[in-house]
């Protein structure tokens, strides 16, 4: 030990420059994943769930078919070819003869078969029909804009085109099915707005005030759930005035199928909204004084709207079907309007099963659209929590 | 056990009551009534004595009453002429368009609703089970894949659809009578074996049919569930104890995934019950559904009344047994609140 302190150093200050993030550096893809908002980062988890990307894609073509349903089908909805009832499918063919000929149909021809007094249609080889593109067909009026009588496809000059075949009127299967798609699919939207409405609203008084008022909405809840559905859909549909035009019973059905729907989701918002109204932001915004609308709508909703959109989307399939089952009954929607499930109603019997199987092709997109709404429900499920 | 068995059958009484009384208004919904209808038909056709008939019997009924009386009456809490005489009392009412007593119109329909969704309920379970077991077991096998790939499409075929074509090949591949659920000789007679037996030959097609709608469903949960619980601790201590694997997943994890199997009856039943009435008008079975959607098109109230009253007694009560069983199972049930989801 010395006696003589040593002498202080002099206050060292480096000239390099300093990046004070340099200590912890992240790679970019690190940094690309803590810059990233949670929207973004449910976009990259969702990516890597390829089911449910293919369902996203094909769910994405059927609602854009939507908006083209008049062009891309080749006849109109009402459109009937009084010489073709109950015409089977004709299928597509490139090849006659071992020559190319691009895409066409075998034209029919027609014998009435005496013994069972039916008409029977057979493609016959030599009337080669190839298909025009960008044609000009069935006049229609788009969305009360302007008229067109543009088709994607249509059929040779005096030819037919019934990829589907006919029904009982000799209307085109394929295109009723795309006319079809229109009301089929935007009726579960629709019913979603209603029940996620009265879900959000319910659910949210429910969690948010707690007490007494949730004791009575949750034994509520518990009696809507313990009704079966259909009977009550249902019962229901059978109240809509018979007098009503088939818009406003197309507007009656959605709201039924969305009433019957809420109880999940209300129940879900309520759980959350218990969990998160104990937290500080929350606090803060009463402290502020914020009202409960502006706490609940501002603050909570959107700390957990990831998983709302995930459930709803899981319920679409099940109004769709709903929707589908009621029609095909004859308690849902109504000619001129057509869904699948009205076009499902030609096909009621056994007969048109063992005769006229091609009317029931229409559960054909009934079953595509549930099976993609459940992938990719599925999917934005488990991207909704994309911490995890 | 005692407590919460009677507690939860008092929270039954209140949820019957608000039941019966959406049910009636529902069913009252559309403007005018069977008599009304029936009576401007007879004026139009000027049948005098068939008229005052039809109006005799409105006033009797009581349909010109303020809709609360009509309800109060229909469950049997406001006392008629004849005294009380409603659901309470076992008194269906009166089916307008049969002209006979539901209960007698009903016969043994709802045996047969009763009889079809048990068996549903039997049928989902005993599938179920197995495949959410074999899935979860086998996590991201072929089998697993196929498997779920086929609950999925259980799932998105429209039951009615369905059951269209089941019935169709049954009756060309095996020569099945078509629809019905017994054959048209035993109706309407009392039970014998040979009528039972028809029964069970005619169930199976609407029950597969019913039941695939469900499984998938089912399915799910259980994998899900049983995944849990293959991951915890106990699972692997049985593991390296030397337990062999079989034994060990029937006597460990499987029993305790086999909560919310119970607990999901719940969730089952309306689902079940729902299908089963659109089936069964497809299949022209003589259950409830076909004679509820003929009921509620011609506004025979108290026969549509009488059948949307039985299905929702069906649920309320198979979620009552399923309450009861899982609290059985699993005492913490019991001492929470007794709402098991």
């Amino acid at each position: 030990m010395s006696a003589v302190p040593e002498p202080r150093l002099a206050h060292y200050v480096a000239t390099e420059p300093f990046e004070p993030l340099a200590t912890e550096a992240m790679t970019p893809e690190q940094e690309r994943f803590y810059r990233a908002s949670q929207w973004k980062i449910m976009w990259w988890k969702f990516r890597r769930h390829k089911v449910a990307l293919i369902s996203a894609w094909v769910l994405a073509f059927f609602y854009l078919s939507i908006l083209g349903s008049e062009f891309l089908s080749p006849y109109n909805l009402h459109s009937r070819d009084t010489r073709h009832i109950y015409a089977p499918p004709q299928s597509l063919h490139f090849f006659h003869d071992g020559k190319f000929v691009g895409p066409f149909v075998y034209g029919y021809t027609m014998e009435l078969n005496m013994q069972t007094m039916r008409r029977e249609f057979l493609p016959s080889q030599d009337k080669v029909q190839p298909l025009r593109f960008f044609c000009r067909g069935d006049s229609y009026e788009y969305m009360d804009l302007f008229e067109s009588d543009v088709h994607l496809a249509c059929p040779a000059e005096g030819g037919t085109f019934f990829l589907f075949g006919t029904d009982r009127l000799g209307r085109d299967v394929l295109s009723r099915m795309i006319h079809g798609t229109r009301i089929s699919l935007t009726v579960g939207l629709l019913g979603i707005a209603v029940s996620f409405l009265i879900g959000i609203i319910l659910g949210g008084i429910s969690g948010y005030y707690g007490g007494w008022i949730d004791n009575v909405i949750q034994r509520f809840i518990e009696m809507v759930r313990s009704f079966p559905e259909l009977p009550l859909w249902m019962a229901l549909s059978a109240a809509l005035p018979v007098n009503w035009s088939p818009v406003l019973v197309y507007f009656g059905i959605t709201i039924i199928l969305g009433l019957l729907d809420w109880p999940g989701l209300a129940r879900a918002v309520r759980s959350k909204l218990l969990a998160l109204r104990e937290e500080e932001f929350a606090t803060a915004a009463v402290l502020m004084g914020a009202t409960p609308q502006r706490v609940i709508a501002r603050h909570l909703l959107p700390s957990f709207a990831s998983h709302l959109i995930a459930s709803l989307t899981l319920s679409v399939p099940s109004m769709i079907l709903g929707e589908t089952a009621l029609s095909f009954l004859g308690l849902g929607l109504r000619p001129p309007v057509t869904s699948w499930g009205v076009l499902l109603n030609e096909a009621q019997n056994i007969n048109v099963v063992a005769l006229y199987p091609w009317l029931m092709l229409p559960v054909v997109p009934v079953f595509i659209v549930v099976l993609a709404f459940n992938f990719f429900g599925d999917g934005l499920r488990d991207a909704a929590d994309p911490y995890k | 056990m005692f407590t919460y068995t009677v507690r939860r059958l008092l929270i039954m009484i209140p949820t019957l009551l608000v039941i019966s009384f959406v049910t009636f208004s529902i069913i009252k919904l559309p403007p005018g009534d069977f008599l009304s209808n029936q009576i401007a038909e007879l004026r139009s056709q000027g049948d005098k004595a068939a008229l005052e008939r039809a109006e005799f019997m409105r006033a009797q009924f009581g349909l010109d009453k303020p809709f609360i009386e009509q309800y109060a009456v229909w469950v049997g809490i406001w006392p008629t002429e004849r005294g009380f005489s409603g659901l309470l009392q076992g008194d269906w009412g009166w089916s307008f368009e049969h002209d006979l007593p539901v209960s007698d119109v009903v016969g043994d329909r709802m045996l047969l609703s009763f009889i079809l969704n048990f068996t549903v309920v039997l049928f989902t379970w005993a599938v179920a089970f197995p495949i959410g077991a074999y899935a979860a077991t086998h996590q991201y096998s072929w089998g697993d894949y196929g498997l779920t790939l086929l609950g999925y499409v259980g799932l998105a075929t429209p039951n009615f659809l369905f059951a269209l074509a089941l019935m169709y090949f049954a009756n060309v591949e095996f020569g099945l009578a078509i629809g019905g659920i017994m054959d048209p000789e035993y109706l309407d007679k009392p039970w014998t074996w040979a009528k039972f037996g028809s029964v069970v030959n005619h169930l199976w097609i609407p029950v597969i049919v019913i039941g695939t709608s469900g499984t998938a469903g089912m399915i799910r949960r259980l994998r899900a569930n049983l995944l849990d619980e293959l991951q915890k601790q106990y699972v692997v201590t049985a593991r390296a104890k030397g337990m062999p694997p079989f034994r060990l997943l029937v006597k460990y994890p499987l029993r305790m995934s086999l909560n919310p199997f119970i607990s999901d009856i719940g969730n089952l039943l309306p689902s079940v019950i729902s299908g089963s009435a659109i089936v069964a008008v497809v299949l022209s079975l003589q259950t409830s559904g076909p004679m509820l959607l003929d009921a509620l098109r011609s506004q025979d109230q108290y026969l549509a009344g009488s059948f949307l009253m039985f299905l929702a007694l069906l649920t309320v009560i198979g979620m009552f047994v399923s309450d009861l069983l899982l609290a059985a199972l699993d005492p913490r049930i019991r001492l929470t609140e007794g709402v098991a989801k």
